[in-house]
């Protein structure tokens, strides 16, 4: 089959330009793609609009590279943790649109499936509706949202084979798999990657029609952002 | 006497049936997981992905591959199932979840909801907040009757941002449990230990409507 597996980060996200729009998956920090990140704050392009859940922390994840002012605009449903981003979206250095997370989630999945648009319920009455059509069926009403693509997609996986086939590992499938498919390019890194053949085609969670480059991921600190125990 | 944070988790739990699939937001609604019966079967959803949410692991559990929606370290239980926030989301829309419980800064007397935004503070986002209140069949608010101000929550119209329309089906709050009876108002189904009827229509801003004795919530 064909094989997409390139050497490293530095070299998959090279081709990533400033302006680009790009989407990083995960949830809070559980599933992001560390190395891309780390590729990208060294490669140093600017201008990003990235679409991602959250925005990191201050020096993990998306954080990182809003601390080095790649990042001009956010497109995400829950960025709270952040003290660098608030102080950036308060000078008026940083735009933000925030979303629905389900909303979110569907655009990206309707920008990779070749929908262009769809009704939902989230934000009827709320200032996400301001400006949205409003379209009633079986007597409720819901608000007409977009699809969301992107010039890159970065996404973290568990195992993947040099075809492009990923699997995920947890709650660290999250917005990973709908990325994947909303990307013009789609990178993906992952923990193990294994020779075509070696994953067992019944348990893949995204085929490898959607990734055009892989590598082998390397160093992985998964912070934890909530560590909680029971004892 | 006003109930605490366990005491609604705890009343808010004697709602719950076996069979329904929950999903419990931050805070109280989080707690309600530890007073369920132990005969009422439930699965609880994380809508970052994830149905059969199971304890906090022992300290050698620790996945960081593993979290629910609040971000904090979780474990599985036997027959839980993974899949992607888009499928999750679908659940949701496609209202599979039985029960939604979520705390509130503010509710009105038809059910809206306000939770998500304070004008002038830090805005955090609505995270899964609004796709749960647009289209679960059951929502349950967990919340203090009266802000820290001293200001009524339970509202004629809410003055914060709106997370959802006409969507609130049942209060819990320190004081009282309400259900909202669309048109109508605020109707007290309850009352806190020792707390009288004059007492909740003093900290009720919105309608509320009395019907003959309200009784007492029994709180194991």
């Amino acid at each position: 089959m064909i094989n997409k597996v390139v050497e490293n980060a530095e070299v998959a996200v090279r081709n990533i330009k400033d302006y680009n729009v790009i989407m990083l998956g995960g949830f809070g920090l559980c599933g992001i793609p560390e190395n891309c990140i780390t590729a990208i704050l060294k490669l140093g392009v600017k201008g990003l609009t990235c679409i991602s859940n959250n925005a990191g922390v201050d020096d993990f994840g998306i954080g990182l590279l809003l601390q080095t002012r790649q990042v001009d605009k956010m497109i995400s449903s829950y960025v709270g943790e952040n003290a660098e981003f608030e102080r950036q979206l308060l000078a008026g250095e940083l735009q933000v649109e925030l979303l629905p997370q389900g909303t979110l989630a569907e655009r990206i999945r309707a920008g990779g499936a070749g929908i262009p648009a769809f009704f939902t319920p989230a934000g009827v009455g709320t200032e996400v509706g301001q400006g949205k059509e409003v379209r009633t069926f079986n007597g409720k009403d819901y608000l007409l949202e977009f699809w969301l693509k992107a010039d890159f997609s970065l996404v973290k996986a568990w195992k993947g084979d040099t075809a492009g086939n990923l699997i995920f590992k947890g709650t660290a499938r999250n917005f990973n798999p709908m990325m994947a498919t909303a990307g013009n390019i789609t990178i993906a890194e992952v923990e193990e990657l294994v020779p075509e053949g070696s994953l067992d085609p019944n348990q893949i969670h995204t085929p490898g029609i959607y990734v055009q480059k892989i590598f082998q991921g390397t160093n992985y600190e998964k912070r934890i952002e909530q560590y909680t125990t029971s004892s | 006497m006003a109930l605490d944070k366990i005491g609604i988790a705890k009343r808010i739990a004697q709602e719950i049936q076996t069979g329904w699939y929950i999903n419990l937001g931050i805070g109280i609604p989080t707690l309600v997981a530890n007073y369920l019966p132990e005969a009422v079967e439930v699965v609880l959803q994380s809508e970052n992905g994830l149905l059969g949410i199971g304890p906090f692991p022992g300290k050698n559990e620790v996945d960081p591959d593993l979290i629910n929606a609040g971000k904090q370290t979780i474990t599985m239980l036997n027959g839980s199932s993974l899949f992607s926030s888009a499928e999750s989301f679908g659940m949701i829309r496609g209202e599979h979840i039985n029960l939604t419980i979520l705390g509130a800064m503010e509710v009105s007397e038809n059910g809206d909801i306000a939770n998500w935004k304070i004008p002038g503070k830090m805005v955090k986002g609505m995270g899964g907040a609004m796709d749960l209140v647009a289209s679960a069949k059951n929502i349950i608010v967990a919340m203090q009757h009266v802000s820290r101000s001293g200001d009524s929550k339970l509202l004629k119209e809410c003055t914060l941002p709106i997370t959802g329309l006409r969507c609130v089906k049942k209060i819990v709050t320190d004081l009282a449990v309400l259900e909202i009876s669309p048109g109508e108002g605020f109707r007290l189904l309850e009352r806190a230990p020792g707390i009288s009827v004059e007492e909740i229509k003093h900290a009720t801003a919105g309608k509320i409507l009395v019907t003959g004795d309200v009784p007492e919530m029994t709180i194991n």
